[in-house]
């Protein structure tokens, strides 16, 4: 996965449309005309940028985000302490699990954090079971039990 | 749940498709009607469902290399005070309560700051500790550089 700063290949209509759709996008018959009059630019234009700047990594998605729980889905954060010699493998290992929508690496004994989602809440628990007996780890489970805030708007200038 | 919301969920899960009427093309999948689907996301969207909709960007890509997980031990009394005092200031871009996994994770709210610098979260953390008088409350900086995966949940199935 590509992790550098790429922002100077964006020109100012890629940062205008980044920083314009990050707080939401049109919800009518022709949403990317709409935007792409407020943003300047044209609807063939403004499809065939998304396109590219999804293609490039620059955007992870393009649509809705909702909680699972309220439509009986499960997620969760998680983390284990995985040793030096066997965290690669660990790391491919729960890439490879489909539940594991989120998968990095922080600086603390416990290394190695995830956010799992599953279709049923009652999923959780055999997801983490399987990856305790798979790895021969223990996991840390952190469901969120309230949340304060959302709001992960990061322009780019 | 309803079948038909489900369908739609399932096709919306996957991204809007980049055609210039991108709710026709969900409808058509679906099997149901365009204004069926424009009503839908905007129910969902005043019941404070659907959190966000639009584009959710790839941070690090974009200059914020610097994301900090920051984890207090703050009394289960005094907790949700707090919290809600963290949610206002800018540069918190998440606050979550969570459970303490003991004796070895004793901290119960989660702070995410996205940052192009080390320093801007240092900085920042400093002021959050002397304009809420937090110093005293045991914290710990998670840095991370490094992502492994980074997909959308899939929550629901076909």
């Amino acid at each position: 996965m590509s992790q550098t700063d790429d922002t100077h290949l964006l020109d100012d209509t890629d940062k205008r449309i980044i920083n314009s759709l990050q707080k939401g996008f049109p919800v009518c018959s022709r949403p990317f005309k709409k935007a792409a009059d407020e943003i300047g630019t044209n609807e063939d234009e403004l499809i065939s940028r998304i396109s590219i700047l999804l293609d490039e990594n620059f955007l992870t998605r393009f649509g809705p985000m909702y909680d699972a729980a309220e439509f009986g889905g499960g997620l969760t954060l998680a983390a284990m302490t995985v040793p030096d010699d066997k965290f690669d493998w660990v790391s491919d290992y729960l890439n490879s699990v489909k539940e594991v929508a989120h998968n990095y690496e922080r600086e603390h004994v416990l290394n190695m954090w995830f956010v799992l989602g599953t279709e049923h809440q009652d999923d959780i628990d055999r997801v983490i079971k399987q990856i305790e007996n798979e790895t021969g780890l223990v996991v840390y489970n952190m469901p969120k039990l309230h949340s304060f805030f959302v709001n992960l708007y990061l322009p780019v200038d | 749940m309803n079948k038909q919301e489900q369908k739609i969920l399932f096709e919306l899960q996957k991204g809007l498709p980049l055609d210039k009427h991108p709710y026709l093309r969900v409808a058509e999948k679906v099997g149901c009607s365009e204004t069926d689907i424009l009503r839908f996301i905007k129910n969902k969207q005043d019941e404070k469902i659907f959190s966000r909709f639009g584009l959710i960007v790839m941070h690090r890509n974009l200059g914020y290399q610097h994301n900090a997980m920051v984890v207090w031990n703050i009394p289960d009394a005094r907790v949700d005070v707090i919290a809600n005092k963290m949610a206002e200031i800018k540069c918190i871009n998440l606050c979550y309560r969570r459970p303490r996994v003991l004796p070895d994770w004793p901290y119960n709210l989660f702070c995410m700051i996205h940052a192009k610098s080390r320093k801007y979260v240092h900085d920042t953390l400093t002021n959050i500790k002397t304009e809420l008088d937090i110093s005293h409350y045991p914290c710990a900086v998670l840095f991370s550089e490094k992502a492994f995966k980074q997909t959308g949940a899939k929550y629901v199935s076909n």
